[in-house]
This record gives C-alpha cells, structure tokens and sequence, in this order.
C-alpha cells in the first residue's frame, strides 16, 4: 500500500531512507540472538568467551556440536520429537478432517452446541490444563510415554473449525453433482471436500508441527526419563548439566541442534511457512 | 436447476447417525483432554489434598479454603500482580512492534525479504532455545545485553535475571522478541489486502503519511488488531517456558507468573488442590479476556454497520 506514494522532495526522501535505516537496524537487533548463537556454536571450546570477546574463535569447528551430541542422547531426543510430532499430525488430520466435513456437509441435531463444545478447546487451551491432565494420564498409566505428549492434542478445535470453513467454501454445484453421480460419503469427502481444501490442511500441519516441536511444559511434566524426553525438554536438562556451566559454545551449539531442522526447512519454505501462520492463527 | 431453488441451509443430506460418528474423535479427545479436566480442576480445587505429606494424602472437602489460604497469602499476590504486569505489558507492547515492523516492511523494495525473515524467525524458535541463547545476553560483565545497553550510557546494575527488580523486565523482554514478528506477519497480510485508492485519494487531498496511518490503516485493520489482542493476551499467559530457563521464578519470585507458579505448586509442592484451585483461576482469567474481546469486536462490528 504505500508503494502507492513514492517519497518525492528532498525530505520527503530523507525520511524514506530513515525509515529504511531504522528498518535495517531494527532487523539486525531481532536478528543479532540467532546469529550470534551460530558464531559462538563454532568457536573452540578452548577459548572461552570473555570480556570484549564474544565474537569468531581463532577457526571455525564443529567440536561443540559433537560433544554435544556426547554428552546427551540427542540422537534419542530427536527420535522422540519426531515421532511425537508425526503422531499428532496424522491423527489430527484425520480427525479433524472427519470433523469438519461433518459440520459442513450435514445437518443433525445439536449440531451448534456441539461445535460450541468443540470450540471450548479454543478457550481454555491445554497448557492452562496440565494439572488435572497430569492425573488423566497417570491413570491411563501412560506416564513416561511419548503417547502422552501426543493425546491431549489429537482433537483439534482450531483444525476442525478451519476443515469446516475450508469445506463449506467448496462450491455447491460440486458437491450436487458428486451426489447425482451416487458418490458415497467417503468419495465426497476424498473427490470433492479434499482437493480444493489441501492448501488449508498443509497450513495447519505446518503450524501444528512448528507448535509441538517446540512445546516444552507438558513434555516436561508427563516424561522423566531419556526414552520418552524431546528436544526442548531435553535441552532444559542439558542446559543444567553440572559439567555445563557456562561454556557458551557448547550450549549455542545444542540449541542450534534442536532448532535446525525447523529452521532450514522455514530458510527453504519462508513463504509457505509464513503463509500457514497467517492461516491458522495458532502456534 | 434444483440447485438453484435450494434454500441456502444447503447440504442438509439427512444422515441418522453418520455425523456423530464423524465427529465422534474429535469430541472424545476434547471432552476428555478440555471438558473433564476443567471439570475435574472446579471439583479438586474445594479439597485438601497434598501427596507429599502423609496425613492430607486423601481429599478433604474444605470448601473454599484453597482460595481463602491463595488470596491471604502474600506470595500468591505476588505473583498476580506479576502477571498482569507480564500480560498487560508484553502483549500490547509485542502488538504495537508487531504493526510498527510490518509497516516498515510492507514495502516492494530489494532486500525487505530479510526484514520480514528477521523480524518473524523468532516465532518457530523453541522459546527453550531461545531463552538459552538470551541466557547468555543477559550473563553479567560481558553478556551482550549489558554491553549493548552501556553504548547509551547505561551503567545500572547487570545481573538482569538474578536482580530482583530486573528479572521480570528480562522475562518480558524474551516474550516481546519473540513474539512481535508473529503479531506482525497478521497486520502484513491484513495490509496487503487494503484498497490502495483510499491511500491514492488521500494522497491526493495532501494526507501525510502519519495522517493515513491513524486514520485509514489503523481503522481499517481493527478487526486484524482484535484477533491480535486475542491470541497475544491468551498465549501471554500461557508464555513461561523461558521462565524454566532464564530465572526459575526468581530471585524470591520477582519472575513467577500464574502458570509457572501453578507448576511449581502441583509438582514441586504436590499440592494437589492448591495447584486445582490455581487452574480454575487461571481459566476464569483467560475467559475474561476471552470475552471481552468477543464483546469488543461485536461491538465494533456494529459501528461499522
């Protein structure tokens, strides 16, 4: 919108470049925390950052990575993290899927209390539970486990809203036609509701895969042992290991090993990613 | 075409029980996961029971007592107003960062790309990661923060997140990195869908660009910055991770916020009822907001109309 006005006169000029320094400046502020982690992950560990020298070692290593890897099971955390976040993922799509297209293909009874019902989840949020969550799990006996990290999450209120208006968008001449031709509801859903809808599923998935990858609170209440820990649990341990301290290039180097898959894969795909936040509104 | 003549009530295919089948998932994890433990934390909350000491070990009924026992105890107070502060400040502050970069970067030139890349890559950080790294910034002597902060003369005290009076301003700080550049991508997509002739016509009637900004983009986002405020006030919150991280709640609890503290007294203190009574506050401050802003946007719906 303002490409609209390009700046014209001498101060009209100025000012568009300050505001592009401010810009610059503002950009290199936010941007500083991650770049100065990965200059620091590189430095020996023989040289310890110091006063007035917190920047480059003497050469670039990869030390701190691998005695970081040494020094906890990253390669089990990263497993961990993994599985739990496919879990959720592919059971929300389903049944959020299987949600949405109810609630946009049929009419029953009950039908509002019962997405008001749904939509509860969006009001009180899981994490605002994990007291009397961490009892359901204790009885279900799955304390420990990976699938407790995943359960609470597999009904989404957000997603099933999104399949819904994402459904409710597809043109109804389609779905007529599919009903003429004698489509059951499995090929309505599949020939019809999902092909123009796959744009809003990528875009929650995305968001729900950046969201549990990095949750960190209930992981850390419902696990207590390495089987079961994913990364940002596992790098709270790691951070208070007592041999740590404060060897900030080996701390850099394990934050930068939690953070990188996610990382590179938003490098790759900013737009797609960014695309997926505005979409979902969730983190 | 009978498609024509339907009413719009549309695809009212009468089906007995298939939908509730359909949806039968989604609602057995929300009533088990949302509706149950909400329940659960109501009910809990009027019980003594603390699992760490033998004799409270099994519930008793003591009616409102956890909230008497929460609302006289100063600690409990302590951490109230430390979290309005935490909400009241990071949320709008992180709102009014959000709209300021994205209408610095809502602009076609080369290299905005890496503003917007800048700006947003703090919202798919871990904030575990992230509180690590700003862990160091905020080491005393040669952390960054200090060193960046003494260019502009300041020489106050530089231990932040061991200070009592500047570890909750730490904790925000992390919160409000973290979370303007996600605030911001809402306001850039609302942006982007503004008309440009009203910009066009303001120029042309001699609008400057301070003008438009309060009197045309402002207003038009209104509904952008209501479901901003929304998300911000709910996940501020919900926002403590770092906390576990950069000051564990302290020093003496200058940085424990409602969750963090609920945390500590349902597993550090095992204080099961407390911790119940802790939840149902919790929920009834997040409704609030909740609801408030609900009635906000009806109501500025209606202006418009």
């Amino acid at each position: 919108m303002p490409d609209a006005v390009s700046p014209r006169g001498f101060w009209a000029k100025l000012g568009y470049g300050l505001v592009l320094m401010l810009t610059g400046l503002l950009a290199l502020l936010w941007a500083a925390p991650v770049i100065w982690a990965f200059i620091a992950s590189t430095r020996p560990a023989s040289e310890p950052l110091g006063r007035g020298d917190v920047w480059f070692g003497s050469h670039l290593t990869l030390e701190n990575y691998v005695r970081a890897v040494s020094l906890a099971p990253f390669d089990v955390y990263y497993m961990n993290t993994i599985i739990i976040v496919t879990m959720i993922l592919g059971v929300q799509l389903v049944t959020i899927t299987l949600a949405g297209f109810a609630f946009a293909h049929y009419r029953f009874m009950g039908k509002k209390l019962l997405l008001f019902f749904i939509l509860l989840q969006l009001m009180i949020p899981t994490t605002a539970l994990l007291a009397p969550n961490f009892g359901t799990i204790r009885a279900l006996g799955l304390f420990d486990t990976r699938l407790a990290i995943a359960i609470p999450y597999f009904g989404s209120a957000f997603g099933t809203f999104l399949m819904r208006q994402a459904f409710l968008e597809v043109p109804r001449d389609l779905v007529d036609a599919g009903i003429i031709d004698g489509c059951n509801w499995r090929q309505l859903l599949w020939h019809i509701y999902l092909p123009p809808s796959r744009s809003m599923l990528v875009a929650f998935g995305l968001s729900s895969v950046v969201w549990h990858w990095n949750e960190f609170l209930w992981p850390l209440v419902v696990t207590n042992s390495d089987k079961s820990r994913p990364l940002t649990a596992g790098l709270v341990r790691f951070t208070q290991l007592g041999e740590i301290g404060a060897q900030w290039s080996l701390l850099t180097a394990a934050t930068l090993l939690v953070v990188a898959p996610l990382f590179i894969a938003f490098l790759i795909f900013q737009r797609q990613f960014i695309q997926s936040f505005v979409h979902s509104g969730l983190k | 075409m009978t498609t024509t003549t339907q009413p719009p009530g549309r695809r009212r295919r009468r089906e007995p029980i298939l939908p509730y089948l359909l949806i039968l998932p989604t609602f057995f994890f929300v009533a088990m996961f949302t509706a149950w433990p909400t329940i659960l934390a109501f009910y809990q909350s009027f019980f003594r029971q603390r699992l760490n000491i033998a004799k409270f070990r099994e519930p008793t009924f003591i009616g409102l007592g956890n909230y008497t026992a929460l609302f006289s105890d100063d600690r409990f107070l302590l951490v109230l107003k430390n979290t309005l502060i935490y909400v009241l400040v990071t949320a709008p502050v992180s709102i009014i960062l959000g709209f300021l970069f994205a209408m610095l970067i809502n602009r076609a030139i080369r290299g905005i790309g890496l503003a917007r890349l800048a700006f947003f890559q703090p919202t798919i950080l871990p904030m575990v990661s992230a509180a690590t790294i700003w862990m160091f910034f905020f080491t005393p002597d040669y952390g960054l923060w200090n060193t960046f902060l003494q260019r502009f003369g300041y020489s106050g005290p530089q231990n932040w997140t061991g200070n009592p009076d500047l570890a909750l301003i730490a904790i925000m700080i992390v919160a409000i990195w973290k979370n303007a550049g996600y605030y911001m991508i809402f306001y850039l997509a609302g942006m982007q869908s503004l008309p440009t002739d009203v910009y066009e016509a303001a120029v042309l009637d001699g609008a400057n660009g301070w003008q438009m900004m309060w009197r045309i983009t402002l207003p038009l986002l209104r509904r952008t910055t209501l479901f901003v405020s929304t998300i911000a006030f709910i996940g501020a919150f919900q926002m403590v991770d770092h906390i576990f991280v950069l000051t564990k709640g302290g020093p003496s609890r200058a940085s424990t916020v409602l969750l963090y503290y609920l945390w500590q007294v349902r597993f550090e203190n095992q204080d099961v009822g407390r911790a119940a009574a802790l939840t149902v506050i919790l929920i009834a401050f997040l409704l609030l907001f909740t609801v408030t802003n609900f009635f906000l946007s009806e109501r500025k719906e209606g202006d418009y109309a």
